[in-house]
């Protein structure tokens, strides 16, 4: 049975629910050890058991910048019990340490990942390109296969497994390559939260102006959604990175989402196209957004929003 | 002190990527342009050269077609430029990338090296931390801010709930956000004062590195695609057809 590794971060005290997802992935394709990098305890445990873990290598990095130390237990211990695939997700830490493991071991990565299967010799994967029009399936040879998947790729769902066998990764001081974390601040989160809302509504160029993202706000309070962005206004300086959807952003499938001002770049469409129903405002009628869109407006938000967000508050 | 910038010269993202057939490699027009979310990181390493009395490197890997995009950051203010351009090279994946631009970095010296945190057309996403690792050197990704002083980097690094402030030794490895500076326009005379600067020209031989083709693209199938709906023309009503189709998803 192939061995594969899946790293798992925990999020507020629990394991990420990107980690879930990859676990679910993970037990389709063999025995499931998690690299479960947190603080842990009992409970975070059994729930990585839940979700299909047999074994748990547990690592806490306390104050130290996690990549280095991470990077080189794993590739250490990877060296020596060779699993066939470590997973990771397209997330801030996954990414860090598992292109500081990679290069350690000298062998590649496949980022993006929409779906990973194991063959002779290696691994397969499928990445969305050109806007999620086309699929590219790409191979790589080299062990272990190190692959990142994008976040929502796979449903989180429970196995009903036993508790896991729980070792620990032993880390080592990361010498020249160590960081260390001075304090970490948690930005005020106000309402629903872009990765798990049931409605988001989004702004574009298209609104013409930074206070125009108030207009999204408004239509975002009255559905009770999760406000988002494209990555043009985020560099913009418009609304803060953290609210971007797309490639280099957030993943949404939400069951409504609203895009207001929105083209529809490549960039963009990648990381909202799964929603389950879209609806989409624009000025430009050829807006490659249209295509997507199961109820297109051709009109300019700046009369559609104001007349939207009044008939929802008449209501 | 010396800063090194890694930028890349890609297609013109406004014009549609097409693929070459047999490969699958992106077709690379010889007029490319400076990936936009490079900007931020030439920008910074402008900034923090100027503030500790320092130069900027640039340091790029691909084909140089008429050197556009690199002239571009030259013209911001880049003191220099050094060009892996190798037809080995095509088809490379995010580690031999890495191992080319942090033999060129090891070469140059370097107090502090920074990227931006993927590029828009290939996105990979890893080529910074993989540097990193082969520079033997500090990781601070995802910066949103980046102070230098005492011989330390610190930064503010994005992350989910919010951001950590994460201090370390030089030489260290930084990879910046968009948004991190305000990147600068050229000026005229830094358009032409750039014609004037070197860039220098090297090959996988010259930095002792092989290519490595381990990752292929094996064939490209078409997504199961999405089809538009209703489309309608706002003449001042359009809302309703909005407020109907969330009472339909039961929204509102």
């Amino acid at each position: 049975m192939a061995s594969i590794w899946v790293f798992v971060q925990e999020d507020s005290g629990a394991p990420s629910s990107l980690g879930l997802e990859l676990l679910t992935k993970a037990r389709s394709l063999g025995d499931v050890t998690a690299v479960y990098l947190g603080a842990g305890g009992d409970s975070q445990f059994a729930t990585l058991g839940e979700y299909g873990a047999t074994n748990v290598l547990h690592a806490s990095a306390g104050d130290a910048l996690p990549s280095a130390p991470v990077a080189a237990a794993l590739a250490e211990k990877a060296s020596s019990d060779q699993p066939d695939l470590i997973l990771f997700g397209q997330a801030y830490t996954d990414r860090d340490v598992a292109g500081r493991l990679a290069a350690r071991m000298g062998v590649g990565v496949l980022s993006n990942a929409s779906d990973v299967r194991l063959v002779d010799g290696g691994v397969e994967t499928d990445h969305e390109i050109f806007g999620g029009t086309q699929i590219a399936v790409a191979s790589a040879s080299g062990s272990p296969s190190i692959v990142l998947a994008r976040p929502k790729s796979f449903a989180a769902e429970p196995s009903g497994g036993n508790a896991p066998a729980v070792a620990t990764l032993e880390l080592s001081d990361a010498g020249s390559s160590a960081a260390r974390v001075v304090e970490s601040h948690v930005e005020e989160r106000e309402g629903p939260q872009l990765g798990d809302a049931a409605v988001v509504v989004s702004g574009g160029r298209g609104l013409g102006s930074p206070e125009a993202y108030e207009l999204v706000e408004k239509l975002g309070k009255q559905l009770g959604a999760a406000t988002g962005a494209t990555r043009a206004i985020v560099d913009a300086g418009w609304v803060p990175y953290a609210k971007q959807v797309g490639q280099t952003g957030k993943t949404v499938k939400p069951d409504v989402y609203i895009a207001a001002g929105i083209s529809g770049a490549m960039q963009h469409l990648v990381g909202m196209k799964d929603s389950k129903t879209i609806i989409a405002i624009n000025k430009d009628p050829d807006a490659p957004i249209f295509s997507v869109a199961d109820l297109g407006i051709v009109g300019d938000v700046h009369n559609v929003l104001p007349k939207l967000i009044e008939a929802l508050e008449n209501r | 002190m010396k800063v090194v910038v890694c930028v890349k010269q890609i297609p013109d993202p406004a014009t549609p990527y097409t693929l070459e057939e047999g490969t699958n490699w992106l077709v690379r027009p010889s007029e490319q342009v400076l990936d936009d979310t490079d900007r931020y990181g030439v920008e910074m390493g402008l900034q923090l050269a100027q503030a500790n009395d320092g130069t900027v490197t640039l340091v790029s890997m691909g084909p140089a077609g008429n050197n556009q995009g690199v002239r571009q950051a030259l013209a911001m203010g880049a003191d220099k430029a050094i060009l892996i351009d190798d037809s080995d090279l095509r088809g490379s994946d995010a580690l031999t990338t890495a191992r080319v631009l942090a033999a060129a970095i090891k070469e140059e010296g370097f107090d502090l090296v920074i990227a931006g945190t993927e590029s828009t057309d290939g996105y990979s996403g890893v080529v910074p931390q993989m540097i990193s690792e082969l520079l033997d050197s500090p990781a601070l990704t995802y910066a949103t801010k980046v102070e230098i002083g005492d011989g330390k980097v610190k930064i503010h690094r994005q992350t989910v709930a919010g951001y950590d402030e994460v201090e370390a030794s030089l030489p260290a490895v930084v990879s910046v956000t968009a948004g991190v500076v305000e990147p600068r326009y050229p000026t005229f005379k830094g358009i032409m004062d750039a014609k004037k600067k070197p860039v220098e020209n090297k090959t996988l031989a010259d930095l002792g590195v092989e290519a490595d083709a381990s990752q292929k693209v094996k064939e490209i199938n078409d997504a199961p695609s999405r089809t538009g709906g209703q489309k309608i023309e706002d003449e001042g009503e359009a809302y309703q057809a909005i407020v109907s189709l969330l009472e339909e998803r039961k929204v509102i």
